[in-house]
């Protein structure tokens, strides 16, 4: 199943809303609690990241029983250093959003922590494109 | 403890989800940065926040919080509250500040999200205690 919503740069109003349909969804299709969570987190993050740090984008998930692969992909500034920009702490947040509650320098790192595949991937000038997934555990293995 | 005590221990005011008080809470947290919340998920948490903001209520909503306390008499408007109450997570007010609130209830025992998860660690094996169950 593919799950395509269109992320808007700066519109604090829909942010989240991508995510939070994610989450509904996939506990419409079973996926247990703790999955489902891992992955409205991962989502979360990324499609923020788009609010706050990009032009537009698209966040689109592919839900299959074992997988939930989550493509964040943007339009906007890129990153020119990824390796300092995964550093818990960085952050370029201006004033106004760390008003907001953002700008801890905490969501890539939140979103390599909580996923079991984790790829970015940015070209300065053009975007950033973050690719993320999520094992399903099978129904026998859940304590 | 109950959202119904914690109602009792920081003389809070609760402006949503009279359905949830029963509901049983194991930990809390005290955050005005949204990543830092999502940072270390627990089970059946709480969390205290001087942050007014619809992107408190998303980002609970999330993490399945069982509850978001405003502290210094913060006062969220009808349409954070609104999205609580869609939410099913009960808010309340309370007039300390987040120290004290934070302080009164570890008092009464109700403990944080220990140590913070190493970096390329499970966040939910940062700490030993109720494990994030499904
Ligand atoms: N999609 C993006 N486009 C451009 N720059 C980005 C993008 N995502 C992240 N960045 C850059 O990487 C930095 C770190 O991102 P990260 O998500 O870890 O922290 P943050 O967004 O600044 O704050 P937080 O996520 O904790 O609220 C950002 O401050 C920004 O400079
Ligand atoms: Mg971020």
């Amino acid at each position: 199943m593919l799950l395509e919503c269109p992320v808007t740069g700066e519109d604090f109003q829909a942010a989240g809303e991508a995510a939070a349909r994610l989450k509904r969804t996939l506990r419409q299709l079973g996926i247990d609690a703790a999955t489902a969570r891992r992955a409205a987190i991962v989502a979360y993050e990324a499609e923020m990241n788009i609010v706050i740090h990009a032009f537009r984008g698209v966040l689109s998930v592919d839900i299959s029983p074992e997988r939930i692969e989550i493509l964040a992909d943007d339009e906007g500034p890129g990153i020119p250093d990824i390796a300092l920009a995964m550093q818990e702490g960085y952050s370029t947040a201006p004033e106004y959003i760390r008003e907001m509650g953002f700008g801890a320098g905490l969501g890539l790192p939140n979103m390599r922590r909580y996923s079991d595949e984790f790829h970015i991937e940015s070209t300065v000038g053009r975007g950033t494109s973050v690719r993320m997934v999520i094992n399903v555990p099978s129904k026998g293995s859940l304590a | 403890m109950r959202v119904r005590d914690v109602m009792r221990i920081l003389d809070a005011t609760l402006l949503t989800g009279e359905d949830k008080l029963d509901q049983e809470i194991e930990a809390a947290c005290g955050c005005d940065l949204i990543s830092d919340l999502l940072a270390f998920t627990k089970a059946r948490m709480l969390v205290l926040t001087g942050l007014v903001t619809p992107q408190i209520i998303r980002a609970a909503e999330m993490m399945d919080l069982l509850g978001i306390v405003f502290v210094r008499g913060k006062k969220p408007t009808p349409d954070i509250l609104a999205m609580a109450a869609e939410a099913g997570i009960p808010v309340l007010c309370t007039s300390y500040p987040l120290y004290e609130s934070a302080g009164l209830l570890f008092e009464a025992g109700l403990r944080g999200r220990c140590a913070w998860p190493q970096a390329g660690g499970d966040p939910h094996d940062a700490c030993g205690g109720t494990r994030d169950a499904p």
